[in-house]
């Protein structure tokens, strides 16, 4: 099933995105934030809380935010500290802590990167395991597309394990534990295994390991590896992809929109986080998922269908100038189109087959009907059954399964159950489907693609003149307006100064650049 | 009287269906435990129709019966929102023959809730399904802070605009998460002595007015509720605590 595009519009489209996203490279570069900071805290090997619950990475930026200056990264301070002291990063933070050394006396020292690099080492050691861990556990994986994906949001990590046990005998391939609301606003990242959450979990990192531990038994059980995924969103977005890179997550929900957008989160410090936190997965062959599907349940999802396939092209760019591949590149779009709409399932597969033909090598996530949801599950049933033959007919990779009791509240493990039995049963009634049709060139769907295209592109032309910071504030997207002087988090942006270093990044983009095979 | 009983195909012949997972393998006793429990329900003549394993300890029935329970529903008394909603010009008028002058709305989705398509639809010039948002009302400042905001922002911000009416919208209710909140804000409001100085009003799609006034607030909206229902309420609850004062 293939539409006929004007490939020059799509090509046009690619060049107006990289146009908007190198625009704000250099914005990026010239800056870090305390997230930054402390995740490269985090992969010097620092863990822990101290007696307050405040983790020492925090405990750390604090300190030298408070009594030296910051402009200078933290690896500045702790690679004059390690010298000097010739104690680990960890011990380091312990003192700080304890009150017994102040790195204030090396604000000014001449430092070298190179005392970090054993225990960067350590750490790109222990990920690089953990990658060669999950490529044995993927040799036994049959490749049937799509893979079904669907959520646990008990709020209690226990709780959520058999949940999620549970749906993977049931056939899920893929689990993600939703964080708990307001978890994107903390700034620092909660520790230890949490049961008490809203809405979903704190994402911590012994809950990761705890979840990759249950479902590495599954997976040995059910013969086929399942994948784990959470959230490197919010404040401490670059934090959770070290966490999960190195705890085996194999997949993030990671936007550089989203919370900008959705969360009212500044847009620089956004923008930042998600670089590096986008570096960070693409090291550890981690695939994202981008949430432009989301402005669908602000805005109206026929009329603003281009705004999602702009923002997939954003995002792409985005994700491309941080060195991962298009294999990683899990955007994102959705089936919400309001369905008292005569023709709705016509001009969602031709959506559908749009983002498949523009993004062919990507790992397209597809989100279910959520808006339009309601309190009538039967109805709810069908609709999920429409969704699915959608997804199936056009192959779309991430497939998350939607809930018939979507609008009530988060899932029980008869939902899941019922959402991947309907699942199974259209992937085997609709198994060649798309590969047995083809679309009309002049027909609705056709017509309808290549109008989202062209919308598409009138807006990328639009925001490649005005700039991303415009756009965000004259709430093209979602129809949800920010401001780039306002915003959580802001206070947390700083610029660096000119001895500025990050050694960890600088070894990753190394690294990968030796592996570059974007394009 | 009127007793009745749910219906099937005959008038009161109490044709109920449930589904339900347990914590038990998928077996002759689970099977038996899901009758029992439809027994404890006061359902007779249950069949299981389907019973399906989700997991190795955990089943999920779906069960048919007949309801032996009878329910009078002329018995019964609904806590609902009793004035009658008046258009969006007759509102305008109202306003415009009842106060001197126009009459603040400020409103937020609170706490830790980051859903704002509800309150928007209430609030902003474009409403929802056809019905305009109490900004495009004449006589009315309506004042939207968003999301994620919190109880005492609320109130510091409804002292400052000198508003008529506070609006809350609550959307995430698990584990009564918006029960808390909820309760927060008003004694906030106590502590602070300042209750009756507002109409407080909330919404959500599982809120509904009884619940509101358990919880001490004016009145309570859920699904299929718009701006002119908000607003048709909370003129005449105004225009009423001005003749008592
Ligand atoms: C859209 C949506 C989102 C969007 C919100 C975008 C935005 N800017 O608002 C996004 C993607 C951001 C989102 C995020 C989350 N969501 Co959400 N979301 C939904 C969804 C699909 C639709 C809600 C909606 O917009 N309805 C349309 C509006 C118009 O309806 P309404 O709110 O009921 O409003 C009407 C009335 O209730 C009333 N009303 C509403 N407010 C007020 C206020 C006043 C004063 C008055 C008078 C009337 C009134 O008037 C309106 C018009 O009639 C629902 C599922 C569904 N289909 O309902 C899930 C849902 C609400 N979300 C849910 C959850 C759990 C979340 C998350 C917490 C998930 C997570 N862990 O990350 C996060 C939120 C994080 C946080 N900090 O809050 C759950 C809530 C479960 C529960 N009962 O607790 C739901 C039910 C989905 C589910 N089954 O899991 N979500």
């Amino acid at each position: 099933m293939k539409l006929t595009l004007n490939e020059d519009t799509i090509r046009a489209c690619r060049t107006d995105a990289k146009t908007i996203v190198d625009d704000l490279i250099t914005m990026i570069d010239k800056h870090s934030t305390v997230s930054v900071e402390r995740t490269i805290l985090r992969l010097l090997g620092i863990d822990g809380v101290n007696d307050f619950d405040i983790p020492f990475v925090n405990v750390l930026v604090d300190h030298i935010n408070d009594h030296a200056d910051l402009s200078k990264g933290v690896s500045h301070y702790l690679a004059a500290a390690v010298k000097d002291t010739k104690l680990s990063p960890q011990a380091i933070a312990e003192k700080i802590n304890a009150s017994t050394l102040s790195l204030k006396p090396y604000q000014d020292v001449e430092t070298d990167m190179a005392v970090l690099m054993p225990y960067i080492e350590s750490t790109l050691e222990a990920i690089n395991k953990q990658k060669a861990t999950r490529q044995t556990f993927m040799q036994s994986r049959q490749t049937d597309q799509p893979e079904k994906y669907v959520i646990v949001a008990t709020g209690n990590i226990y709780e959520d394990i058999e949940q999620a046990k549970s749906a993977a005998k049931k056939g899920a391939d893929i689990i993600a534990v939703i964080r708990t609301t307001g978890q994107s606003l903390l700034d620092y990242v909660p520790y230890g295994a949490t049961t008490e959450g809203f809405g979903g979990t704190y994402a911590t990192q012994e809950n990761f390991r705890l979840m990759r531990e249950a479902l590495d038994a599954v997976s040995k059980e059910e013969g086929r590896y399942i994948k784990l995924v959470n959230y490197a969103s919010g404040l401490c977005m670059p934090e959770i992809a070290a966490m999960g890179a190195i705890e085996r997550l194999d997949m993030m929900l990671n936007d550089s929109l989203y919370g900008i957008i959705f969360r009212d989160i500044n847009m620089k410090r956004t923008l930042i986080d998600q670089y590096f936190s986008r570096v960070i997965s693409a090291y550890a062959d981690i695939t994202i998922n981008t949430g432009e599907d989301n402005y669908l349940t602000t805005s109206d999802a026929f009329d603003h269908a281009h705004t999602v396939l702009a923002s997939q092209f954003i995002n792409e760019q985005f994700a491309a100038s941080a060195h991962m591949k298009e294999s990683l590149m899990g955007l994102g779009h959705a089936y919400e189109i309001d369905p008292d709409m005569e023709n709705s399932f016509l001009y969602e597969l031709a959506q559908a087959a749009l983002s498949k033909h523009i993004f062919p090598r990507a790992p397209l996530k597809y989100m279910p009907p959520t808006k339009h949801m309601t309190g009538d599950i039967f109805k709810g049933t069908i609709q999920n059954a429409l969704f699915n033959i959608a997804a199936v007919s056009t192959n779309q990779s991430i497939h998350l399964l939607g809930m018939l009791t979507e609008a009530i509240h988060t899932p029980f493990m008869s939902d899941r159950a019922l959402a991947l039995d309907n699942a199974t049963y259209i992937y085997k009634a609709f198994k060649d489907f798309g590969a047995d049709i083809e679309f009309k060139e002049d027909g609705l769907m056709n017509t309808r693609a290549q109008d989202v295209l062209s919308n598409a592109k009138a807006l990328l032309d639009t925001i490649s003149e005005e700039g991303l910071f415009t756009t965000l504030e004259k709430g093209r997207f979602a129809e949800i307006s920010r401001s780039p002087h306002l915003g959580k988090g802001l206070d947390g942006v700083f610029e660096k100064a000119p001895s500025y270093k990050n050694p960890v990044i600088d070894v990753l983009i190394k690294q990968l650049k030796e592996g570059d095979t974007w394009l | 009287m009127a007793l009745i009983r749910p219906y099937g195909d005959t008038l009161n012949d109490g044709k109920i269906q449930l589904s339900f997972t347990l914590p038990l393998p998928c077996d002759a006793l689970g099977e038996e435990t899901a009758k029992a429990f439809a027994h404890k329900m006061g359902i007779e003549n249950v069949s299981v129709v389907h019973s399906e394993a989700l997991s190795e300890g955990y089943s999920y029935y779906i069960v048919y019966g007949t309801l032996t329970h009878q329910v009078d529903p002329t018995s019964l008394t609904v806590t609902e929102v009793e004035t009658t909603a008046m258009s969006k010009e007759a509102i305008e008028a109202y306003i415009d023959t009842h106060f001197d002058r126009d009459l603040v709305f400020i409103g937020a989705s609170t706490g830790t809730d980051a859903h704002t398509v509800g309150i928007d639809a209430i609030m902003n010039m474009k409403g929802y399904s056809g019905h305009y948002g109490l900004e495009r009302y004449k006589h009315i400042k309506a004042i939207n802070l968003g999301s994620q905001v919190d109880n005492e922002t609320l109130l510091s911000e409804a002292l400052k605009h000198q508003a008529d009416v506070i609006l809350i919208s609550q959307t995430v209710t698990q584990k009564d998460v918006h029960i808390q909140n909820l309760t927060a804000f008003i004694e906030l409001l106590e502590a602070e002595n300042v209750r009756d100085d507002f109409i407080v009003i909330i919404g959500g799609a599982r809120i509904n007015h009884a619940l509101a006034k358990e919880l001490g607030y004016d009145a309570g909206f859920g699904p299929k509720k718009f701006a002119f229902d908000v607003a048709s309420f909370a003129v005449l609850a105004l225009h009423e605590k001005k003749k008592v004062n």
